[in-house]
Order: C-alpha cells, then sequence, then structure tokens
C-alpha cells in the first residue's frame, strides 16, 4: 500500500515545494504577495498607520481637497478619507478571506464526495448547482441580505454561500479524475475505506486547484463585499468599507472627485494582488495549461 | 438532436421551477411583514389587514405559491407592494435598457476581447503579448463600478462629453439612446474585454500546437490563413462558452452600472425593490434574471455546431 501511495504524496510535496518556490522568485507572484502582505499588517495596524478616527467628524472641513493635514481630503462630514480607507481595509480582507474559507469547508467536502461516489448524489448536488449559478451571484448575494439584514457574519456567510458552487463543481471534477487512478483502485483492493481514501488520497491530489481558484476568488468576494456595500447592502455607515467610500463619492462627484477615486484604487490593487498571486499559481499548479501557453515563469 | 434540445429544455424548466419556488419561499422566510415594512410602523390594524387582503398574503401559503406560478406561466407577476403597478409592466419596460447594455458591453467585449487574445497569443512572449496580458489583467480585477466612477470622472465631469446622470426616457431619440450607452457599456463591455482576451490567448495557444495548425503551415499556407481561418473557428467554441457563463456576471455588473449612472434598468430596478422590501418585485425581477441566463446558456449550447461541425446532439 505504502509503495502504491508513496508516488503521488510525493509528487504532491514537490508540487507544492514548488508553488512556494515560485511564490518566492516569480516576480508576478512576489510582487502580488508583497501587497496582500501590506493590506493585511495595514488592517492589523490601522489605529497606529490611521492619523484620525475614521468615523470622526469635522464638519467645518467637509470637502476639503487633499493637503498636508488630510492626505487624501475629506468627505462631506470632514471625516478623513485616508484614515477610512486604511479601516476599510478590514472589512475587505477579513470578508473576502473568511467568505471563501467558508465556500471552500462547505463546497470542497461536497465536491469530494460527489466526484468519487458519483450516482444520485452527484446528481441531485448537480442539479442544486445548476440552479445556484442560475442566479448573478450578486442578485443571489443581494436577496440574502434582505433575508439575513446586513452585518459582517451576514456579508461572510452570504459571499461564502455564493462561491460553494464554484468549489463544488471544482472538486468535484478533480477528485472525479482522482478517483479513476490507479493508486486509488490500489487503496481499494487493500480495503481502505471510502472515507480514508478521500481523505488520505483524493483530498491531497485535488488541493492544487483549490487553492489557486482560493486566491482567485478572495478577489472576487473582496470585489463583492465592496460592491455590496456601494449599494447599501454591506457595511454599513459610519463604518468606512471600500464600497461605502465609492458611493460617498459618487453624492459629491461634481464637486469633489477625488473622494471615489482612492477607496477604488485600493480595491483595485487588492483584488489585482490576490488575482496575481493566484495566476502565477495556477501556471505552477497546472502543467497542461503550463505547456499550452508555452510559458515558464 | 431534437431529443438533445428536448431535454436540455426540459432541464431549463425544472432549474426555472426550482429558482421560482426557492424565490417566492425566500420571500416568504423574511421575519418582517411585508404589509408592515410597506404601509410602516404607524399604520393601524385595519389598514394592514386590508393590504394583506388585497395582496393575497392572507392567504393559506400553498394557494399563494399555486397562484404564483400560475400567474408566472401566464405572464402575470403580480402587482408591485409599494406603487401597485403590475410588475410585468414594470419589468418589460425596463428590460430593454438592460438587454441593450448587456449586448453593447458584450459587443464591445468582443471587438477588443477577441482579436487581443489572438494577437496576445500569436506574438507570444513580445512586448505585445506582455501589454496585452497587463490589459487582461488589469481588467481582470478592475470592478466594473470602479471603472464607472473613473469613466464618470473623466469623460462627464472633467471634459463633459457626457451627461453625470445617465437617465433616457422612452421618447428620446435612437441618438440620445445611443450617446447615454456609451460609457454604462464601455465600463462593462473593458471588463468584458480583460476576460475575452485572457481566454482566447489560451485557446488560441492550445490550438495553434495542434497537428492539424502544423499540417497546415507545413503545406505553404499564408499564417493569416492558418491563424484566422483554420485557428480562429476552433478558438471560438471556448470563448462562446465563457460568453455564455459571463451572462449571470453581466447582468450583476449591469445591477452596479446602472447604479452608477442613474440608468433605468432592471438591476436598478431591483436594487430600489431590495430596499424598499418589495416582495412581488424582487421575486419576478430575480426570476426573470435566472431566465436570461438560463436562455443564453441554452443557446449557447446549441449553438456549438454552428462553430464546430464535429459536434453532434446524437
Amino acid at each position: 500500500m505504502t509503495d502504491a501511495t508513496a508516488s503521488p504524496s510525493s509528487a504532491k510535496r514537490n508540487r507544492f515545494t514548488a508553488a512556494f518556490k515560485i511564490l518566492a522568485f516569480d516576480k508576478a507572484a512576489s510582487i502580488g504577495c508583497l501587497i496582500v502582505l501590506t493590506f493585511c499588517l495595514v488592517a492589523l495596524f490601522a489605529p497606529l498607520i490611521a492619523p484620525f478616527d475614521p468615523t470622526e467628524q469635522h464638519i467645518l472641513d467637509s470637502l476639503k481637497s487633499p493637503n498636508a493635514l488630510y492626505w487624501l481630503g475629506t468627505d462631506e462630514y470632514g471625516r478623513d478619507l485616508f484614515s477610512r480607507m486604511i479601516y476599510g481595509t478590514r472589512p475587505a480582507l477579513f470578508v473576502g478571506v473568511l467568505s471563501i474559507v467558508v465556500s471552500i469547508a462547505i463546497g470542497v467536502p461536497i465536491g469530494l464526495v460527489a466526484g468519487y461516489r458519483l450516482g444520485w448524489f452527484d446528481r441531485v448536488i448537480g442539479w442544486l448547482i445548476d440552479v445556484m449559478l442560475s442566479f448573478p451571484s450578486l442578485l443571489l448575494a443581494l436577496m440574502m441580505v434582505t433575508l439575513l439584514g446586513s452585518s459582517m457574519v451576514t456579508l461572510v456567510a452570504v459571499i461564502g454561500f455564493s462561491y460553494v458552487p464554484v468549489f463544488v463543481r471544482l472538486t468535484r471534477s478533480s477528485a472525479l479524475v482522482v478517483s479513476n487512478l490507479e493508486f486509488v483502485a490500489a487503496s481499494r483492493s487493500f480495503g481502505a475505506s471510502d472515507l480514508r481514501i478521500i481523505w488520505r488520497h483524493i483530498l491531497p491530489n485535488v488541493l492544487g486547484p483549490i487553492i489557486v481558484m482560493g486566491s482567485l476568488s478572495i478577489a472576487g468576494a473582496i470585489r463583492d463585499e465592496a460592491s455590496l456595500s456601494f449599494l447599501g447592502m454591506g457595511i454599513q455607515p459610519p463604518s468606512p468599507s471600500w464600497g461605502n467610500l465609492i458611493r460617498d463619492g459618487i453624492g459629491v462627484i461634481l464637486q469633489s472627485p477625488w473622494v471615489a477615486v482612492a477607496p477604488g484604487l485600493a480595491l483595485t490593487l487588492s483584488v489585482l494582488a490576490f488575482n496575481m498571486m493566484g495566476d502565477s499559481l495556477r501556471d505552477m499548479l497546472d502543467p497542461r495549461d503550463l505547456a499550452s501557453s508555452g510559458e515558464k515563469k | 438532436m431534437h431529443s438533445y434540445v428536448i431535454k436540455r429544455l426540459l432541464s431549463a424548466i425544472l432549474v426555472m421551477w426550482a429558482v421560482a419556488t426557492l424565490v417566492f419561499f425566500a420571500m416568504r422566510l423574511i421575519p418582517a411583514d411585508p404589509a408592515q415594512v410597506v404601509l410602516g410602523d404607524y399604520a393601524s390594524q385595519e389598514l394592514i389587514e386590508a393590504f394583506r387582503h388585497k395582496m393575497g398574503l392572507d392567504l393559506p401559503i400553498l394557494q399563494q405559491y399555486r397562484s404564483f406560478l400560475v400567474g408566472v406561466l401566464q405572464g402575470d407577476f403580480g402587482r408591485s407592494m409599494v406603487t401597485g403597478r403590475p410588475v410585468a409592466e414594470q419589468i418589460f419596460t425596463l428590460f430593454p435598457y438592460t438587454l441593450s447594455l448587456a449586448l453593447a458591453s458584450l459587443l464591445i467585449g468582443s471587438a477588443i476581447g477577441i482579436p487581443l487574445g489572438v494577437i496576445t497569443a500569436i506574438r507570444r512572449n513580445t512586448i505585445v503579448d506582455s501589454l496585452g496580458r497587463l490589459f487582461a489583467l488589469a481588467g481582470f480585477s478592475f470592478p466594473a463600478f470602479y471603472l464607472a466612477v473613473i469613466l464618470l470622472i473623466v469623460f462627464s465631469v472633467n471634459l463633459k462629453w457626457f451627461p453625470v446622470v445617465h437617465s433616457v426616457s422612452q421618447e428620446a431619440s435612437l441618438l440620445e439612446h445611443l450617446h447615454k450607452l456609451v460609457l454604462p457599456a464601455l465600463s462593462l463591455g473593458l471588463i468584458q474585454a480583460s476576460f475575452i482576451a485572457r481566454l482566447t490567448r489560451s485557446a488560441m495557444l492550445e490550438t495553434l500546437s495542434q497537428d492539424y495548425v502544423r499540417t497546415a503551415h507545413a503545406k505553404g499556407l499564408p499564417r493569416r490563413v492558418v491563424f484566422y481561418k483554420h485557428a480562429l473557428r476552433n478558438v471560438l467554441i471556448p470563448v462562446v462558452t465563457a460568453m455564455g457563463l459571463y451572462t449571470g456576471q453581466i447582468l450583476g455588473g449591469a445591477v452596479l452600472t446602472e447604479t452608477v449612472f442613474s440608468r433605468p434598468g432592471l438591476g436598478k430596478l431591483l436594487v430600489g425593490a431590495i430596499s424598499q422590501r418589495d416582495y412581488t418585485l424582487i421575486q419576478s425581477g430575480v426570476l426573470m434574471f435566472a431566465f436570461v441566463v438560463l436562455s443564453v446558456n441554452l443557446l449557447v449550447d446549441l449553438s456549438y455546431a454552428l462553430f464546430d461541425p464535429r459536434v453532434k446532439y446524437d
């Protein structure tokens, strides 16, 4: 049994060692990682970085353009935009990362079982996924926020739930391929239980695409949080979020166009960073794609 | 072919029924009483009872469900709880605005994305490829509503080429309609272009490594003919599939774009309905979106044979 499974395990180890190497040496991946790390530090040390309390109003200084005191200017209530943007990093990363953890925690086990066992379970899951995918994900999230009310926890649940079909589909298709490989048949012939095969042999071999999709989905989830907050269904003012800051900016776009620009740049940069990481990891972990694209990082 | 079409149609109908059921019961799960929400905190009990009776909310839930399904089948989506206007009338009045936005953005996306994907694949590992990939990555990362804001600031606030508010009446001329479609369609279309370019590049690279392309080169066909006649046709299948799958995203993007530009459309209608808790409008609007997504996916499935004669539906 050891012989039958040693090869895929070592291949898996090699793949992940290589993945970490690419994160360290690939230019795009390194830049992506660095930006993500910076955002994490900004979120963590926001009270030390922000010069003002993000909800503190200075009515006499409303809609000030960027200056030495207010680096990015102020909004219509005189709140410091730089401080609000710094604090806006927190909900973006919190919701973005946690929601994808939730969707992976739900989607991956379902996809593993569906891809390994097939049969009626797979058919029912496939049909439910079709139903979920027929809603635009933003609409699904909007509807669920209407049902559950808007809070940080609701946003994590709602956005996480809307990404479940992505992970179910991806895991199912990967598990389907892996479960037909010889080492799985060998394990089965040695009397390994289904649970053991799924946990020890199939899951480690489908983790690569899941990690790639996870990174790309965090980018999508950050965008979704901002979109919901932009529509007034996410983080509620006066708490800052990049989405509601852009929304505030739309209201004063004629007088103070800069209000909407800076939070949008932060949003775009964070999404770009996670996409860069995901893209590089995909190049590394998907040899077929690499071969077809003919590019070696 | 016929049996495949029937099977796909039945499957789509089943999914539509599931969506309708899900949306109907989800709306009934909301803890707040819709009548109370619509009439406000100070409405008398008699008024609330009268409203519930008028909207059929006092009927048993299964009877409401049956009426809803029968209504949908007959094209009657009920009346808006807030305005009292027929929901179908509101939806069908605004649908052309969203449809034109989605189609225009798809047109822009394809017009930029497909050639860009082809060129970056043909000129792989050159500066053109790097720039094209940079554009694709940037577009992939730009939230559509933020791009809309930037376009608004540049072209409406600074250059004043377009109005800030893009509301357009039905009586407006075609030229006015088109003028007010440019920025919203660009903001959605540029994002689509990046998706399509990435996909086209990847599909083109895979196709270019196929034996038949090598054979075409070997027999001396001009590069243009090999790339655009032999390779591109096979590239279109995954691209069209992805464009179909992006319908949901385009519609989701339309919700945001219509809000930024204050442009009439289904998305803006639905966001308004959600903020006003107009349940009849929400359930019908969501159903309409699902119907469009399913229809496009069905059409995409059936269009494969057009692009690839090898595809058989047996």
